[in-house]
Formats: structure tokens, sequence, C-alpha cells
């Protein structure tokens, strides 16, 4: 999604050298997708090995300096969210954005999520929805096509604050896929300001929450 | 609740109960002497088990999102609509149990199998029988009496850890082995019952409870797996890892469904595609592959508002054309397990 496939992952004195994925080297970047031979390859591992990887892209990374490190995980409360806090936590602060759309299917996992935040003590920095409603191309007609309303029951409901909806945009998801800057390409998509004004929140609010 | 330990080097390596790592582990002794490395016995007991199941389905996608628990709870749906065929819907994302709620079931307790949370480890389940949760249940008997309705959907069951769980703020924070184990007692220990369709809803990705899975079946003989999608490239690279993964534990693939095709616009009925097939979406992979391509489900906000209140969307809008889509898909499923009947049974029908 960042334009970085294929690139390749090298060692440097201090630990393996993270992908840069702009010009400017301010976004570096770290996965499993870098260590496998192709794209297609599965990786059929069981928990342990999966707790051991994470571990080493927390330690064996060289990520240098840092303001924000933003960790992307697969849905569910397991061995990946569990590795990932117990191999970040010594470096705190620690906190957690939580992603839900808009359908009542949703809300009720990404509330056991919350559960699982709680437990492992890891601060909610807020709850964003996404997919939320489409604008029709053709006459501006906005549907709800995942439900409506989940993000700020979610919200409601676990006293989380809620950060804001993004809409469905299709040009989001093609850009990210043929490698074109969303931003430059689609100034006046839906998804922008939206997406700019939760970056904001979380740039402004985290410090306090997470201290 | 015991943990296994960090950098255990698993029940079944050589290493088991004699690494670093296993000082102190609860199953040491037992991986020491070499117990871990002799196949499961559940594997033969699962095997007897589904004697009395003719037809296993593995629902399977790459990403998370791309509606695969509604495509599993849809096609328990459309199966069970004849009433002389008994479906089961097993559910075995431990993390994420989205059946109960989809299939209008939330609330609703498992029987028995309830108290094999509060066992410290996972080898000393006891086996208890449970019956799945049947649709039935739910019904609300003095309503259904007085609106003068028949139906009684007493073919189709559900077993899920969402009925195991008495808040629906519950988490199930387990690492592997924890779910490997209740995959097994979800296969072993329910009392299935004769049926012709037991369908297996599945988390995201090719980790422990898919490796689980097909292991625990691998003598009961899989039918083979249905992977679903959406058109996007991002999706379909995790559905040729699906695929591969499929390939590499030897599971039959039945198709793949793409989900979330086209949408068409409830105003002005013009089509926009939500989830561009930048790469000739499911349907240039499947040609690709040679893997057939089972059908293309548009993206109807009716589907989500039905799985939201826990309704069949076939019976919410049976002429919509994704119901359409849905029982198209369904019949080439039935199809296939048609054609891969147990020889007996092709002596008999043909």
């Amino acid at each position: 999604m960042l334009r970085a496939q294929g690139r390749a992952v090298h060692q440097c004195d201090s630990g393996w050298v993270p992908v840069f994925v702009d010009q400017e080297q301010s976004i570096s970047l770290m996965s499993v997708g870098f260590l496998l031979e192709s794209p297609d390859e599965a990786v059929v591992w069981r928990g342990p090995k999966k707790n051991a990887l994470i571990k080493q892209f927390v330690s064996d990374v060289a990520w240098g300096q840092l303001d924000y490190l933003v960790v992307d995980t697969p849905p569910g409360t397991s061995d990946e969210h569990m590795a990932a806090v117990e191999a970040l936590r010594p470096y705190g602060p620690l906190g957690a954005l939580v992603v839900t759309t808009p359908q009542a299917v949703s809300v009720g996992d990404v509330r056991r999520e919350l559960t699982f935040c709680r437990k492992t003590g890891l601060q909610v920095v807020g709850i964003v929805e996404n997919m939320s409603g489409f604008v029709c191309p053709h006459c501006t007609e906005c549907t709800n096509v995942f439900s409506r309303g989940g993000g700020a029951e979610l919200a409601r409901l676990t006293g989380v604050p809620f950060l804001g909806s993004v809409p469905l945009d299709p040009e989001l998801t093609r850009s990210l896929e043929e490698g074109r800057d969303f931003i430059r390409d689609f100034p006046q998509s839906p998804a922008f300001p939206a997406l700019s004004s939760i970056a904001q929140k979380v740039l402004s609010e985290a410090p306090a929450r997470l201290s | 609740m015991e943990e296994v330990p960090q950098g255990c080097p698993g029940t079944g390596s050589a290493q088991a109960g004699r690494g670093a790592s296993c000082q102190g582990c609860p199953n040491q002794r037992l991986c020491a002497s070499g117990a871990g490395a002799a196949p499961d016995p559940a594997i033969e007991e699962i095997k007897e088990k589904m004697k009395t199941v003719k037809h296993k389905i593995l629902v399977l996608s790459g990403k998370g999102g791309v509606g695969k628990s509604t495509f599993s709870a849809h096609l328990a749906h459309g199966l069970a609509e004849d009433e002389n065929t008994q479906v089961a819907l097993l559910d075995i994302d431990i993390c994420g149990p989205s059946i109960p709620k989809i299939m209008g079931l939330e609330g609703e307790q498992a029987c028995a199998l309830g108290h094999v949370f509060r066992t410290d480890t996972v080898w000393a389940c006891s086996t208890v029988l449970s019956p799945p949760v049947y649709l039935s249940a739910s019904i609300d008997w003095a309503t259904l009496l007085d609106s003068g309705t028949q139906f009684v959907e007493d073919n189709l069951g559900v077993m899920s850890v969402g009925f195991l769980l008495s808040s629906p703020d519950d988490a199930v924070i387990w690492r592997g082995p924890k779910k490997n184990g209740m995959i097994k007692q979800f296969l072993r220990d329910v009392d299935w019952g004769e049926l012709d369709y037991l369908i297996v809803d599945t988390p995201p990705g090719t980790s422990d409870e898919h490796l689980s899975a097909v292991q625990y079946l691998s003598a009961a003989r899989l039918d083979g797996a249905v992977i679903i999608t959406t058109p996007q490239e991002v999706s379909l690279q995790d559905v040729r890892k699906e695929i591969n993964f499929c390939h590499k534990v030897k599971v039959p693939i039945i198709g793949v469904v793409e989900n979330m095709s086209v949408f068409v616009c409830p105003k002005c009925k013009k089509e926009s595609q939500i989830f561009p097939p930048t790469t000739g979406g499911a349907e240039v992979m499947c040609q690709d592959l040679k893997i057939p391509l089972l059908g293309k489900v548009p993206l109807d906000p009716h589907i989500g508002k039905s799985c939201d209140k826990g309704q069949s969307f076939l019976t919410d809008a049976p002429a919509s054309a994704a119901a359409l889509a849905y029982r198209s898909i369904i019949q080439r499923i039935q199809e296939f397990c048609g054609h891969h009947q147990p020889k007996e049974e092709h002596l008999v029908g043909s």
C-alpha cells in the first residue's frame, strides 16, 4: 500500500534497516512482506513463531529517532496483539487507536478489542469509524453501505473519544494500489479532510492521554 | 489461567520438553516423554464423530473485512431453506466471534460446554457433550404463534465461542495453543448429530486456527474451501496466499467468491465500483490460477442491515441482485459437494 513492495531489507551495525517510503525519509516501514521470496508465499506460522518475529521487529530494527511508531495489527486479541504490547511496553508511552466500521456486527467485535486494551493497560487514544458512507459519483447521493452509527455508539458505550468518520473513496483505494500520491492527485476527496482531522486530533491529544 | 511459555518449541518438535523455555511449563514432562510427537488421538476421535457429517466446507479469506462471516452465515441459511437438509455452522474465530450476532442468536448460551473456560490447562479439558444452538432457540414462541407463521429452523445449528461468553464486552485473550484446544473441543465434543453440511467459518489469515481446523479434520475428509475476497489487488494478494496455503495443506479449493463487487446507487441506479479491481478483480486471478470463480456479489446496503438485525438477507430481499448471486453461488457449492460423494453413495444415487 505504501509503494514499497519488492524492496529489500538490509542489515547494519544496529540491526535491520527499515525501508523508507518517501523521498524526504520521513516514513519508514517494516513488514514480514519484505522477508518473503514471493508476494504469493503464505506465512503459515503458529503463535510462537509470530511472537518471536514481532519481538525482533521491535528490538532488532534500527528505527533511529522517531516521533511516532504506528503498529498495524491483524484483527483479534491474540498472539500478535499480546506480543506487540509486551515488546513495546518498556519503551512507553504506548496507546491504541481502535478502528471500526459503522455496522453493529463490527461494533460487537471491537468492544472486545477495547476490553483487551483495558486488560493489558493500553490507553485508548480514540475510535475511528472507517468506510462511513459512500457518495455516488453520478448523483452525489450518500449511501450508508455498511449501516451507520457504529463509531459513535462504540464511543458512547465505552467512554472513549470518537475521533471521526472516514468515508469510502474508491480513488483512495485505487491510489494505494497504483502507487499514486493520493493527497496530491485527489485533494478534493472527502476522505482527505476526514483523515487529516483525525491525524490532527491524534497529534494534539495523544501526548496528554498517554502521559 | 496458565500460558504456554514464550519460545515454546512446539509439542511436535524434537526439542519438546527439552528446550530452555520448557523449564517450568506444566506440560514439560508430557512433551519430554515424546507423547507430543505422536499424532493427536483427537484426530481419530474427530474422524469418528464426523462420520455422521456428509459434507464439510471451510470458508477462508486472506484479509479481514471482506464479508467472510456474512457469506458463511448466508451459505448456512441458503442450504437450510430446504427443511430436509441438516446444516450446522461452526465459528472458529475465537477472538472475534461475530456469527451469533449475524445469525440473530446473540445472548444465547451453549449448554454444558461452558465450564471448559474454568479449567487450568488446555490438555486437561474434560469431554463434555453439548448440542449446537439451534436457530429455533431464538424464536419468541408467543409472538410466533400469534402471527400465524409456521417456520421453525431446527435444521440449522450454530456453535461459537460467543455462546460461552457471558458479556458482549468479554475478550478472549488467548494465544495459539489455547485456541487450538477450543477448536478441538468444538469438533470433537459438540453433539453435531446427523448433518448434510458442516460449514466452518474462520478468522482471516493462515495461522493457528486454520492449521488446527485442517489438522483435526485431516482424517475426516474436508470437501474443500471457499475463499472470499473483494475486487481490490490488496485483497487478492492475500487470497493468493490463502490458495497457496490450501495447496500446502492439501485442501481442495471449491472456488472463490468476489464480494462487494459493484454498488448500485439506490437513487440514480447507476453502478460504481467502491473497491476498484485495479488488476482485474477475482475474475482475472481465477483465470490465471485456473480456480473456479463461484460468483460475484454486489455491495447491497441491505446485507449489512440484515446482518445487524440477525436476519437472513435471502429472506429479507429475495429478489435483489445480491440474493440471486448468493443463491447461484450456493448452488455451485452444492454441485461441487454432490460430485464428491463418498463411494458408497455414488452407487445409490446414479
